[in-house]
């Protein structure tokens, strides 16, 4: 619903000289927000940034193809000419792109709008009402950081994925991305503010001991798994596969499947262990979580640094997840609920809805509280769902284990005894696995209101508990599946504008579910009731 | 306070014509692969046995499911808009009741496709700022279509705000 862009042609020819960066006196805009209108470049050392990035990813496909030219046989001398050149020209081309972009490239902070244009060939003019923006997020890879430079990610935090709900100043320079940050989200910028902006007390600083959930989360195995794929990958491209292969077998020749196979599991683990902890550094790095002017701040990174806005009024709750093995050890993540988290930031692969790593449960939920102001948590009668929910995650266990021993024992049938053997013991690990995962998910079933809050908790392994903003729910989906029918059971869904859409309260008594719904957003369900018609005994 | 409640039912029905209009549909998505694989076993001599078995299952499926669906649908599907909200009951096996705040409403669109013009039906989609939650109010007269959209915009129209 955003208003039409104004077609407006913007100047055409600017006054800057060739070549001078026009970087802004930071006073000159900050101090009034309405100095506007006036269209600046972005940084032009993305340029060399670009040239140095595209060089780099050049040599990097270029080694192994030369070193498997050279080792079929190939000469030297004219795979380097070649795949040099080729760099060289790649590295030409790119860095020509970018100037390019950049020197086309104008954004403008006027009173009203934020607009990032584009106008050579392709004119495309992007804008986005000032108070529609709620996040100003930072980042910067390491070769934008030795530059002094950011990237700007300016959003909406609208949910519709549509083209106008962000644009990313890719980049400016880093000052100047922390002053627009401020004026941007401020919107009525204090005068004679200095640039580093005035931190409150933290909420949150990383705690190295918390180091020691990281190598239990799945990146553990993720990256153990990848190690393995990246060697078979890289010594195809080298041509050198079958030799590695070779290599291995002759190196276990003389013991048995069970010890190659424990050994390569351990090194895997090992890879896992190692990757899964330099992950936790690079991520969490200097992590600071801060309040500034009702804008809760995420900072971190140690290669590339991420500073992350989520404005207080976006906030609609919290989940504490616990993840399958931090929850063995009794730690917890904070994530986020938050209106306008469904665009991610542009090349940061990490959630930005986590706002706090894995810590102890009881650290975690003060910081849950802190970012929340409220207490929802904390003496919630969280109330158990019925039986008739745990029967139905028993029948899906025993369908989904013995399904697959069918399965196998169908094929071991038909082709190979072999899969007769896996087939028993698939039934009999899987059946208690399954089971087991079956029963906690009943467990951890459970539902209740405390104060503004509606809380629900689900997960079968991982645990997750939402705290969801009952102001924040902005419609009812109630859901009944035949079998639902017969057990009296029903799935209620709280939708809201946060994360995914809505949050469910699964397999809820009927009159349990739909009291509680009446309850949490008063008289929004309660014309559609009815008393039942007291014929049934 | 403690007595047993339920959800009732929304107050209208959809138009009757909705039955015909989704039995030609369900029909003509069971016809066409059905069609398909009566030409190739014309065509192809020897796996005609085959393409004749996949046309019998696919009709002895699809045929009865094609026309009771829409029968069962047309007594689930139902609808409702008071001055505060919109509530809409739909599926068949599996039933769903939405329902959403008139304040929390941000667009109402209508989508007719062209067999829903042959039978003069449109469908209202209402959504909200959540991802999850787009209630569609299929098989409306179209008249009684736009006349339910004009009327939601102009109610909605009231409450600006983000509506988040």
């Amino acid at each position: 619903m955003t208003p039409p862009v104004p077609h407006s042609e913007p100047p055409r020819s600017q006054p800057h000289p060739r070549g001078t960066a026009p970087v802004p006196s930071p006073a000159t805009t900050s101090r009034k927000s309405g100095e506007a209108g006036r269209w600046e470049q972005l940084d032009r050392h993305t340029v060399w940034a670009s040239a140095i990035t595209v060089a780099g990813f050049g040599a990097g496909v270029a080694v192994p193809f030369v070193a498997g030219f050279v080792r079929g046989g190939t000469s030297p001398v004219p795979v380097l000419l070649i795949s040099g050149g080729g760099v060289v020209l790649l590295t030409v081309l790119a860095t020509v792109a970018d100037w390019m972009r950049w020197r086309h490239t104008r954004y403008r902070i006027t009173d009203e709008r934020v607009e990032l244009r584009y106008a050579w060939v392709l004119h495309t003019l992007r804008s986005i009402p000032r108070d529609r923006v709620r996040t100003v997020d930072l980042v910067a890879n390491p070769l934008l950081r030795m530059f002094g430079l950011t990237k700007v990610k300016i959003g909406t935090g609208q949910q519709v994925t549509g083209q106008q709900s962000h644009l990313t100043l890719d980049p400016v320079r880093r000052a100047r991305a922390e002053e627009l940050r401020r004026v941007l989200l401020e919107r009525a910028p204090a005068a004679g503010e200095t640039t580093e902006p005035d931190t409150g007390p933290a909420l949150a600083t990383l705690d190295w001991s918390w180091i020691r959930y990281a190598p239990i989360g799945v990146t553990t195995p993720i990256l153990g798994t990848a190690a393995f794929g990246a060697v078979m990958q890289v010594s195809d491209w080298i041509g050198v596969q079958n030799s590695v292969i070779q290599y291995v077998g002759d190196l276990f020749a003389n013991t048995s499947i069970v010890v190659l196979v424990l050994v390569l599991v351990a090194i895997g683990v090992l890879i896992g262990v190692v990757g899964s902890l330099g992950l936790f550094v690079e991520m969490w790095w200097r992590y600071r979580l801060t309040r500034e002017n009702g804008t809760l701040l995420v900072r971190r990174g140690l290669f590339t640094t991420r500073s992350l806005s989520l404005e207080q009024r976006r906030l609609r709750g919290v989940d504490v997840f616990e993840p399958l093995g931090a929850r063995l050890v009794g730690a917890a993540r904070v994530d986020v609920v938050a209106t306008g988290l469904k665009v991610r930031s542009d090349k940061d692969n990490t959630d930005p809805k986590t706002l706090m790593p894995a810590a102890p449960i009881a650290l975690a939920r003060r910081v849950a509280v802190d970012v929340l102001r409220a207490d929802p948590l904390a003496g919630v009668d969280i109330r158990p769902h019925p039986t008739a929910a745990r029967n139905r995650r028993i029948a899906w266990a025993l369908y989904a284990a013995l399904g697959i021993a069918a399965v196998l024992a169908v094929l071991g049938l038909l082709l190979t005894t072999v899969l007769l053997h896996l087939a028993w013991i698939a039934a009999l690990v899987l059946t208690p696995v399954a089971i087991a995962l079956a029963l906690d998910d009943y467990r951890n079933l459970g539902h209740g209101l405390s104060g503004d809050y509606l809380v629900t908790r689900y997960g079968a392994g991982s645990r997750h508990t939402v705290a969801l903003l009952r102001g924040g729910i902005i419609g009812w989906n109630v859901r009944r599946s035949p079998f639902q029918r017969r057990s009296g059971l029903v799935t209620i869904a709280a939708t809201t504008a946060a994360n995914d859409g809505r949050f469910f309260v699964r397999d809820v008594g009927e009159q349990e579910g739909l009291r509680l719904a009446e309850e949490a957003v008063p008289g929004l369900l309660t014309p559609f009731l009815e008393p039942v018609t007291p014929a049934r005994p | 306070m403690n007595e047993v409640v339920r959800l009732r039912p929304p107050r209208n029905r959809v138009e009757r014509r909705a039955v015909t209009y989704w039995l030609t549909n369900e029909l003509a998505t069971v016809a066409v692969p059905a069609v398909v694989l009566a030409v190739l076993a014309l065509l192809i001599g020897p796996a005609r046995p085959w393409l004749l078995l996949a046309m019998g299952i696919v009709l002895a499926v699809g045929v009865p499911y094609g026309i009771a669906v829409p029968f069962w649908r047309y007594r689930v599907h139902r609808w409702e808009v008071t001055e505060d909200a919109v509530y809409t009951r739909s599926g068949w096996l599996w039933q769903e009741w939405r329902i959403a705040p008139m304040s929390r409403i941000q667009t109402v669109d209508t989508a007719r496709g062209p067999l829903e013009q042959l039978f003069r039906l449109s469908s209202v989609t209402v959504t909200t700022a959540s991802a999850a939650g787009p209630l569609k109010i299929q098989g409306l007269d179209h008249e009684l279509a736009a006349e339910l959209v004009e009327r939601l915009t102009e109610t909605t129209r009231s409450n600006r705000g983000d509506a988040t």
